[in-house]
């Protein structure tokens, strides 16, 4: 078995309206007003192994990203802990104590500052923490836009002079000279085109496969998620409701929601026939009210009676696989 | 934007380039006033109480041509609004310096703690912001005295709320992309964070306001010393000196009066004009 | 022949910028029929938004010019006066944008919007509007129609609003209908859905619907007809049965290869090497990108037409390939 480079426990967070004047004020006379609370990750562990690739699968309002940065260190959860390589990742002030997970964004045209220099951007973090030193700086940065793809000479543009998919690029080089065991990425193909999307998944799978990198990977697409990841943990509402090997989530799903979202997925058809994907039936509720019991009791097709009780926890249904339902598929 | 790139685009503006020439002339004039000007008014033995209130082109008891007249106390009024170019111009800057360095602080410093700080500090500015400037102004003057220095610190006070819910709203805005969430993340200091990441892309905003503000705090040393607060008699701005030369206003001795205003308005629109065409091109719209 | 509903010539969409004209649409000739749905794919830069608004008169950047022919049931559109073209959208054509708060005000209840948007091409006692507005937001899949009318943008979903969208486009029941990336911005389940509700609708009401996308699979999935647009230019067009299986464009085969969908996972990709690109001044766009450019490139490709399908290429795929 692998050694566990992350391991994620008990994490969960919740986001309150911050403090107004007016609620003081309400306070004071004795007419509080409780709280809306909105539960964004619930209960979540998790475990990636050194080399692994896992996914993170869920549509908008599941918690995936912000279950990403709290293992990345940028959000503190409301409780549970994260730990990189056996080390928690904040501290109880929230500070972040490693450097050995970075991130990657969604946004290539919003995570990188558009008033430096890519080279400096890339070289800063490693310059702070001592992993180079400053004479040695411009080939460190040289082999680090190397190992995605750019040159060199790219190292003193700016980012506005770069397209979307070479943005991301600076980014993941940026991630990568800070030498982490783990790399979250937040959605990094979602804002580009198709065309450059492949460029970049390409680049994530070689990287994998010569660095050995151990990632997590967010993604609405099942289908990019299927393809660059080995494990697939499925979100809805804030709860991991199906995690296991990608390729037999993707065949043979066990939770319903998996399933209802593989068949919405909108396949390309060879024959130009309009196809019905079979939709879901409901909307997704609020976040602020989630339904008793298990989050999908209101949309499932298999509800049954103990659904409306009690969220079902994940249980193991079959080796490499966890599913957290009471009438798995 | 390179300032190469920024002044080619400036160019094409004529009436910016016209108004920006305006103002370096006034600067020159300004810091150069001991040689160009062929009197200084300072020193009251060069002034001679006889040739007072002398037309413009008049010659006076030495043979000097007073080229704009002279005012009541027998200074030549050209040399007088070089000089009041000098003492107008300096404070501003002065005031306008301070009053953005304290302004920005605040704001940065409100936009990156957030949470109880940022409420509380940007109370205050809008405390600040809800007494009108002139107003502020006087109340501190009433309670520094009069004086230069005390003039600069007036002014600075009375400005400083601007630049510090300019610097907050755009600290703002930047403190939640993701790039400045990256540098966090890394994770690098927090003052590393905020003064080369947050605060170099805060920059456009705050130099509009700051050309703005110039313009404003030259209009409110005027008016304060026109009101008779802040500098003494015998250091006049062009404030001072409109003041002085009020009474003669309708007795025909326009000029002492009237050729201060006239360096003083064509001053604060030139100011003006060339902050609107920096405003127009740092306008972010306009930025990748 | 029969009669084309929409038969567009030559469009073209010039916008001025800092280093010159930009051709966004560059000469795109299609037809379309009655109650035929057709779908028009590309990546950015390929103008195929600027080419829907185009034909509703929605381009009004300064300095932006059209050119070309529009003739919608035999009137020509491009340079219609704009009065004229109010009394065209909303109640012949239709569009839906990818944003739906392009589309809804954020300060008007959703009840006030839909009665706008009802006022402008009919009058309608009140009791008869409100009606006509709960029925509109019922058809559209809108679930407590009438709790919805009281509520305003901000109070629903992306999906909600999408679907108020929706309502409003097809509340004078258009005889086409534009809709640029309408499901891009939501989720999956979502757009599963709204994907099953406009078949649905359209086949009633007998709509023409013109769909853009970037998104092959979803258009795949709901128009037998696919129209491909690279830089300004329609490359490839046809029955999607044909284009999908055997593109004859380099670029289309391009667009098929970089899709995940048949790809075995953890497999690498063949993606299009470089950045999508907007006109180019001679010659064929795609020709820096293209494994099977030449020297015959330098020329602007023709137009060939070959049975249903159509493509600009001098060096087409084999009809043969798969």
């Amino acid at each position: 078995m692998s050694e566990v480079l992350a391991e994620i426990r008990a994490v969960s967070r919740h986001f309150e309206a911050p403090p107004a004047l007016t609620d003081w004020l309400l306070r004071m006379a004795g007419r509080a007003k409780p709280k809306r609370r909105l539960q964004a990750v619930s209960d979540v562990s998790l475990q990636i192994a050194r080399g692994e690739a896992l996914g993170l699968v869920g549509e908008s309002g599941c918690g995936k990203s912000t279950l990403g940065r709290m293992i990345a260190g940028i959000l503190a959860p409301s409780q549970g802990e994260v730990f990189v390589e056996g080390k928690p990742v904040l501290a109880p002030s929230g500070r972040k104590l490693t450097t050995r997970v970075q991130m990657v964004f969604q946004d290539p045209f919003t995570s990188l500052n558009p008033r430096l220099r890519v080279g400096e951007q890339i070289g800063e973090g490693p310059l702070a923490h001592g992993l180079v030193a400053r004479a040695d700086l411009p080939t460190y940065i040289s082999r680090w836009l190397g190992a995605v793809g750019l040159r060199p000479e790219h190292a003193s543009r700016y980012p506005h002079q770069f397209s979307g998919g070479q943005r991301q690029r600076v980014a993941i080089a940026r991630a990568l000279a800070m030498q982490p065991a783990v790399l979250v990425c937040d959605e990094p193909v979602a804002s580009l085109d198709v065309s450059v999307q492949a460029q970049i998944i390409n680049l994530l799978l070689s990287l994998k496969r010569d660095l050995g990198l151990t990632m997590l990977f967010i993604s609405h697409d099942l289908g990019v998620v299927r393809h660059l990841c080995d494990r697939i943990a499925v979100m809805y509402l804030g709860r991991i409701v199906e995690i296991g090997d990608a390729e037999a989530v993707c065949t043979s799903p066990r939770h319903p929601y998996t399933r209802a979202l593989l068949g919405c997925r909108p396949r390309l058809n060879l024959d130009g026939a309009p196809q019905s994907t079979p939709p879901i039936v409901g909307e997704l509720p609020s976040a602020f009210d989630p339904p008793a019991g298990c989050p999908f009791s209101s949309r499932c097709a298999n509800v049954g009676s103990l659904c409306r009780d009690q969220a079902p926890s994940l249980r193991l249904n079959e080796p490499r696989r966890q599913v957290a339902c009471y009438y798995p598929v | 934007m390179t300032l190469g790139l920024f002044w080619r685009e400036f160019r094409r503006n004529t009436v910016a380039v016209a108004a920006l020439a305006v103002v370096l002339l006034a600067i020159t004039g300004a810091l150069l006033a001991p040689l160009l000007a062929p009197q200084n008014p300072y020193d009251l033995a060069s002034i001679d109480l006889s040739d007072a209130r002398r037309p413009p082109g008049s010659v006076g008891s030495e043979g000097q041509v007073y080229l704009l007249g002279t005012d009541a106390q027998g200074r030549d009024l050209f040399s007088a609004i070089l000089y009041g170019l000098r003492i107008s111009i300096g404070i501003a800057l002065l005031a306008g310096t301070v009053a953005v360095l304290i302004g920005s602080t605040l704001g940065l410093l409100a936009a990156f703690l957030r949470g109880i700080s940022e409420a509380a500090i940007m109370r205050l500015v809008d405390l600040q912001l809800s007494v009108p400037a002139i107003l502020m102004s006087m109340v501190l003057l009433a309670m520094f005295g009069p004086g230069q220095l005390q003039l600069v610190c007036a002014l600075a006070l009375a400005q400083y709320a601007y630049f510090a819910r300019t610097m907050h709203g755009a600290a703002s805005v930047e403190r939640s992309k993701a790039y400045v969430e990256a540098a966090l993340a890394t994770p690098l200091p927090a003052r590393r964070v905020v003064l080369r990441h947050i605060l170099p892309n805060c920059l456009p905003p705050l130099i509009v306001v700051a050309t703005m503000q110039i313009a404003s705090a030259i209009g409110l040393e005027a008016t304060l010393s026109f009101l008779g607060l802040g500098l003494p008699p015998t250091e006049p701005s062009l404030g001072t000196l409109i003041a002085n030369g009020y009474q003669f206003l309708l007795s025909g001795r326009y000029w002492i009066s009237i050729y201060p205003g006239i360096a003083l308005i064509t001053l604060i629109v030139s100011v003006n004009l060339v902050g609107d065409q920096v405003r127009d091109q740092l306008n972010p719209r306009l930025q990748r | 022949m029969t009669a084309s509903l929409l038969s567009v010539r030559d469009l073209t969409v010039h916008f001025p910028t800092d280093t010159g004209v930009l051709r966004a649409v560059d000469g795109v000739s299609f037809d379309l029929a009655s109650g035929e749905i057709l779908g028009i794919v590309g990546e950015s830069g390929s103008g195929k938004s600027a080419t829907g608004s185009a034909i509703l008169g929605l381009i009004d950047a300064t300095g932006s010019r059209v050119g070309g022919s529009v003739r919608f049931e035999g009137r020509e559109l491009v340079g219609l006066p704009n009065a004229r073209m109010r009394e065209i959208r909303g109640q012949s054509i239709s569009m839906i944008f990818q944003d739906p708060g392009m589309a809804l005000n954020p300060v008007l209840t959703i009840g006030r919007q839909l009665d706008l948007v009802l006022r402008a091409h009919k009058q309608l006692p009140r009791s008869a509007a409100r009606s006509a507005c709960i029925d509109a937001l019922r058809r559209v899949g809108l679930s407590r129609p009438e709790e919805r009318l009281v509520a305003y943008p901000h109070q629903l979903s992306g999906g909600q609003r999408q679907r108020v969208a929706i309502a409003a486009a097809l509340m004078h029941r258009p005889k086409l209908i534009i809709a640029d990336e309408p499901t891009t911005a939501l989720d999956v389940s979502t757009q599963a859905q709204i994907l099953a509700e406009m078949r649905a609708r359209i086949a009633q009401d007998g709509s023409a619907l013109i769909w853009i996308s970037h998104d092959l699979a979803v258009v795949s999935s709901l128009s037998p007809r696919i129209a491909v647009m690279y830089a300004g230019r329609l490359v490839e067009e046809g029955p999607t049965a044909i284009v999908l299986r055997k593109p004859r464009h380099p670029y289309t085969r391009g667009l098929l290869d970089s899709l995940l969908g048949e790809a075995k996972p953890g497999t690498e990709l063949t993606p299009i090497p470089g950045t999508p690109a907007t006109a180019a001044d001679a010659g064929c766009s795609f020709a820096p990108r293209c494994r099977r450019a030449d020297d015959a490139c330098r020329i602007a490709p023709p137009l060939t037409r070959e049975g249903a399908v159509s493509y600009r290429c001098h060096h087409p795929l084999a009809s043969a390939a798969a």
